[in-house]
C-alpha cells in the first residue's frame, strides 16, 4: 500500500520538477521527508523517469548526510560524541548500543525497533555522556545501564 | 584564429595557444610536472595537489594541470618549497595506502610507486588511516580493490563520460569516499560492460585485471591437456612495450614464444577474424540485397560493446550481426575442425586465447553458444598484460627469439584479418569481402582510409556496383549514442535509413587501446600500435579474407558454405535484453 503511494508520489514529484535546473536533489528532499530515507527501487524508478544515471544518485545520496538509504527505526537511538561526552567515553556507550543492537553507527535494527547514530553535542554537556532515544535524553549514562534503558522501548512494545 | 600566449617557465619562454594549461606548456619545454590524477585521455580533475606550482606575483601555489597559462605569466615549476610540498602531498596520500606494493596487481607498474620513488619516501610520516573495503571480483574480468584506491578520478571519468556505462561512482564524501557502484551492490550486478578502461587508467593497483595466468601455468603442466593458444590482432603490437620496443609487430616471436612454452599448436585470432568476415560480409549481403534480416547491420566481435547493447540498446538486437567474435570461432573450430583433422581428442585440448581485452574474459562464457564445440570453446582468455608477466616468469628472451610461423590450419591470415585490431578495421575488411561478394570481382584498392583513425565517429558511402553504402564507424561507447540514435530516428519517420552497416568497438582507438593492454596509452601510442597493424595488413600478399587459402580450405573440407547450416551452428550466436542493474 505504502509502496503504490511511493509510485504515485515520485510520478507528481517527477511531473512538478522534470523541467527544473537541479531537480534531482529537490524530489529526493521530498522522498525524504515524506518516507524518512530514499528507498533503492524508487531511486531505481527515478534514474528512469529523470533519465539520470543510478550512480549520479547514489552519489548525491550519500554525499549529503540529510539523505538515508535505509528505512528509519521507530526509536531513534542518538549517542552524542561531542567534547565533553567525548572525554566522559561516550565510545564505551556507542560500543554497547552496537553490541545490544547488532547494528552499526548509521543502521536500523532488521526488527525496524531502532536507528543508530552518533551524533555531535545534544546540548546538555553537564549531564555527558548522553544519549538521547526519540525526544528522550538520558544523562551520565554508564555503560552496565544502556541495557536496561533500551530494553524499556522493547517492553512497550509488548 | 587562437590568440597566442607568451609566459616564462623556470625561465624559459614558451609560446603557447591561449587555453594551454600551465601542464602542457610546461610539456613543450621539457618540464615534467608530477602528476598523479591527470591522464593525457582526461580532463584535469584537479584531485591528487602534486602539480603545484609557484607563480610569481601571487603567494598562492597553483595546479598546473588545470590552470591556463596566462601572458606574461612567470611560473616555477620546482625549487625546495614547491619539493617540500608535492612530499608531504604524496606523503599524505601514502597514509591512507597500504604499504602492500609486494602483492599488489600493479607492483613495479604503479604511479604512486614510482612517485614514492622518485620523492625518496622512506618512512610513514603520518598515522596509516587504511580503508577496510573488501575486493571484488565478481565480473571475473577485473578486481576492484577500493583499499588502494587515491581517489584520483580517473575510472570514473572513463566509465562515465568516456563510455557512458555509470557501473563506477564515488560513494559517500571526506574521509569516508570510496570507488563503487550505486550503493552496496557488487560490480556484476551494476552496469559494467567489463571494457577495463577503468584499469588501463588506475594509476595504483585498485582496478587492475584478473589474474588467469596460473590456470595456464597448470594446464601445461598437465600430460592429460593438450594445450593450444591464439593471439588477438591488437596483442602482437603491444606486448613489446613491456620489454620496451614500443609500436613493433612481433607476431612471429610470439609465435616461437608460445612453442618453447610448451603449447602443442599456435594458432591465430586473425584466422578467426577472416572466418568472421565470411560469414558477416555474407550476413551483410543477404540483408542489403535479400532483405533477410534489419539493416544497419552492426558489428558484434566486441564483447564489451555486446553487454553494452544488451544493457542499454537491446531494441537493437536484430541489427547485430549473429557472427561470433574471431576469437571464439577459433576457439570452437579448435575442439572440432582442427582436432578431427588431426585425431585429437577435444575433450584434452585446452585452448588459451591471449587477448587486448578484459571482457574477453566475460566472453567465453557469456551464452550457450559458446560451448557449441560440445565443450567450453575456450578455456581461459588472458590480457597482454598477464601475457607480459608469464613472458618474465618463463625466463624466455622474447625479443631475440627466431621468427617461426602459426600453425597454418587456424593460424594464417589475410590482411583484413589483422586490421580487426584498430577502430574500422572490422568495417573495412568485411567491405573488401563484401564487394567481390557482390560483383563478383576483387577491388583494385583494398585501402578503405575513411574508416581509419582516431576521430570518435567516422562515415563514408561506398560504392558497390551502383549501390551506394553508407557506413559509421564508432569507438568509445559514449559515442555510440549519437549513431544509434540517428539510426532510431530515421526508422521512426520511416526516412532512408543513415547506414547501412555500423561497426562498434567499446574501447577508444578500437583494440589497440583495450582495457588489457599494456599501460600509459596514449593516442599516440594508439597510432602506434595500429600502424604497425596497418603495416601488417599493408606487407601481406593476400588482404582479403575470401583469398586466404586456409579459409577455403575450411569452407571446402568442414563448414560447408558460409552462412550455412554447419557454420550457423558453430559461428552464430544470439543477444538478449539483460537488466542494467540486477539489484
Amino acid at each position: 500500500m505504502k509502496k503504490d503511494r511511493l509510485q504515485a508520489d515520485l510520478e507528481g514529484l517527477v511531473k512538478k520538477w522534470k523541467s527544473k535546473k537541479g531537480n534531482l536533489i529537490m524530489i529526493l528532499h521530498s522522498i525524504e521527508n515524506i518516507y524518512g530515507y530514499v528507498p533503492r527501487d524508487t531511486s531505481l524508478k527515478l534514474s528512469r523517469l529523470l533519465d539520470v544515471p543510478l550512480a549520479r544518485i547514489y552519489e548525491v545520496i550519500t554525499f549529503y548526510n540529510y539523505f538515508k538509504l535505509e528505512p528509519p527505526g521507530k526509536h531513534n537511538v542518538s549517542v552524542c560524541m561531542g567534547t565533553a561526552c567525548y572525554l566522559r567515553d561516550a565510545s564505551s556507550l556507542i560500543e554497547e548500543v552496537e553490541k545490544i543492537l547488532h547494528i552499526k553507527e548509521g543502521q536500523t535494527t532488521k526488527d525496524s525497533m531502532f536507528h543508530f547514530d552518533v551524533v555531535r553535542c545534544l546540548g546538555c554537556c553537564g549531564l555527558a555522556p548522553v544519549m538521547m532515544i526519540d525526544e528522550k535524553v538520558y544523562g551520565k549514562v554508564k555503560k552496565n545501564e544502556v541495557a536496561d534503558i533500551l530494553s524499556k522501548y522493547v517492553k512497550e512494545e509488548e | 584564429m587562437y590568440k597566442m600566449i607568451e609566459a616564462k617557465i623556470n625561465g624559459i619562454t614558451v609560446e603557447v595557444k591561449e587555453g594551454t594549461t600551465v601542464m602542457e606548456a610546461a610539456k613543450k619545454v621539457q618540464i615534467k610536472i608530477p602528476t598523479l590524477c591527470k591522464h593525457p585521455d582526461l580532463p584535469p580533475s584537479a584531485a591528487c595537489g602534486l602539480c603545484i606550482v609557484k607563480v610569481k606575483g601571487s603567494n598562492k601555489m597553483f595546479r598546473a594541470c588545470c590552470t591556463p597559462i596566462e601572458d606574461k605569466m612567470e611560473i616555477t615549476t620546482n625549487d625546495p618549497d614547491i619539493v617540500e610540498v608535492r612530499k608531504t602531498v604524496l606523503e599524505l596520500i601514502l597514509s591512507n595506502h597500504p604499504n602492500d606494493c609486494l602483492k599488489c596487481g600493479r607492483n613495479s607498474n604503479c604511479e604512486l610507486q614510482s612517485m614514492a620513488s622518485d620523492f625518496g619516501i622512506r618512512e610513514d610520516v603520518f598515522k596509516k588511516f587504511l580503508r577496510d573495503i573488501p575486493q571484488d571480483s565478481t565480473t571475473g574480468t577485473i578486481v576492484l580493490d577500493p583499499t588502494k584506491c587515491i581517489l584520483c578520478g580517473r575510472c570514473i571519468e572513463v566509465c562515465q563520460k568516456g563510455q557512458d556505462v555509470w557501473a563506477l561512482s564515488f560513494l559517500q564524501r571526506g574521509m569516508d569516499t570510496r570507488i563503487s557502484p550505486a550503493g552496496d551492490i557488487k560490480l556484476s550486478e551494476s552496469p559494467c560492460v567489463k571494457c577495463g578502461q577503468c584499469s588501463a587508467h588506475c594509476p595504483t593497483g585498485a582496478i587492475f585485471e584478473k589474474d588467469d595466468t596460473r590456470l595456464v601455468w597448470e594446464a601445461l603442466k598437465n600430460a592429460d591437456k593438450y594445450c593450444v593458444i591464439q593471439i588477438a590482432p591488437a596483442v602482437r603490437v603491444a606486448i613489446g612495450e613491456a620489454f620496451g620496443v614500443v609500436g613493433k609487430n612481433l607476431t612471429k616471436k610470439l609465435y616461437a614464444l608460445f612453442r618453447r612454452m610448451g603449447f602443442k599448436a599456435v594458432f591465430d585470432t586473425n584466422f578467426g577474424a577472416d572466418v568472421t568476415i565470411m560469414e558477416e560480409a555474407g550476413e551483410f549481403v543477404e540483408r542489403l540485397l535479400h532483405n533477410k534480416g534489419e539493416l544497419p547491420l552492426i558489428t558484434s566481435c566486441c564483447p564489451a560493446w555486446v553487454d553494452f547493447m544488451e544493457k542499454f540498446h537491446s531494441d537493437m538486437i536484430n541489427h547485430f550481426s549473429t557472427c561470433k567474435s574471431p576469437h571464439e570461432i577459433v576457439g570452437t573450430l579448435s575442439k572440432t575442425y582442427y582436432a578431427e583433422k588431426n585425431g585429437i581428442d577435444p575433450a584434452k585440448i585446452y585452448m588459451v586465447s591471449i587477448m587486448p581485452c578484459t571482457a574477453k574474459k566475460y566472453e567465453i562464457t557469456r551464452s550457450g553458444e559458446m560451448f557449441a564445440s560440445g565443450f567450453q570453446d575456450i578455456d581461459v582468455t588472458i590480457t597482454t598484460r598477464e601475457l607480459s608477466r608469464m613472458i618474465k616468469q618463463a625466463g624466455i628472451d622474447f625479443l631475440n627469439l627466431p621468427d617461426e610461423e602459426a600453425d597454418g590450419l587456424l593460424g594464417e591470415y589475410s590482411g583484413a584479418g589483422v586490421i580487426f585490431g584498430a577502430t574500422g578495421g572490422v568495417m573495412e575488411a568485411a567491405l573488401r569481402t563484401a564487394y567481390n561478394i557482390v560483383t563478383g570481382k576483387e577491388l583494385e584498392d583494398v585501402n578503405f582510409i575513411k574508416t581509419r583513425g582516431l576521430e570518435s565517429i567516422k562515415e563514408a558511402e561506398i560504392d558497390i556496383k551502383g549501390t551506394k553504402i553508407r557506413i559509421a564507424v564508432a569507438h568509445g561507447l559514449s559515442h555510440v549514442e549519437e549513431v544509434l540514435n540517428r539510426v532510431r530516428q530515421a526508422k521512426k519517420e520511416g526516412k532512408e535509413l543513415p547506414y547501412h552497416f555500423i561497426e562498434v568497438m567499446a574501447c577508444p582507438g578500437g583494440c589497440v587501446g583495450g582495457g588489457g593492454q599494456p599501460y600509459n596509452v596514449t593516442d599516440a601510442l594508439r597510432l602506434k600500435r595500429s600502424s604497425a597493424i596497418y603495416q601488417d595488413d599493408k606487407d601481406k600478399e593476400l588482404r582479403c579474407s575470401h583469398k586466404n587459402p586456409y579459409v577455403k580450405k575450411l569452407y571446402k573440407d568442414f563448414l560447408g558454405k558460409p552462412l550455412g547450416e554447419k557454420s550457423h551452428k558453430l559461428c552464430h550466436t544470439e543477444y538478449k535484453a539483460r537488466p542494467i542493474y540486477i539489484r
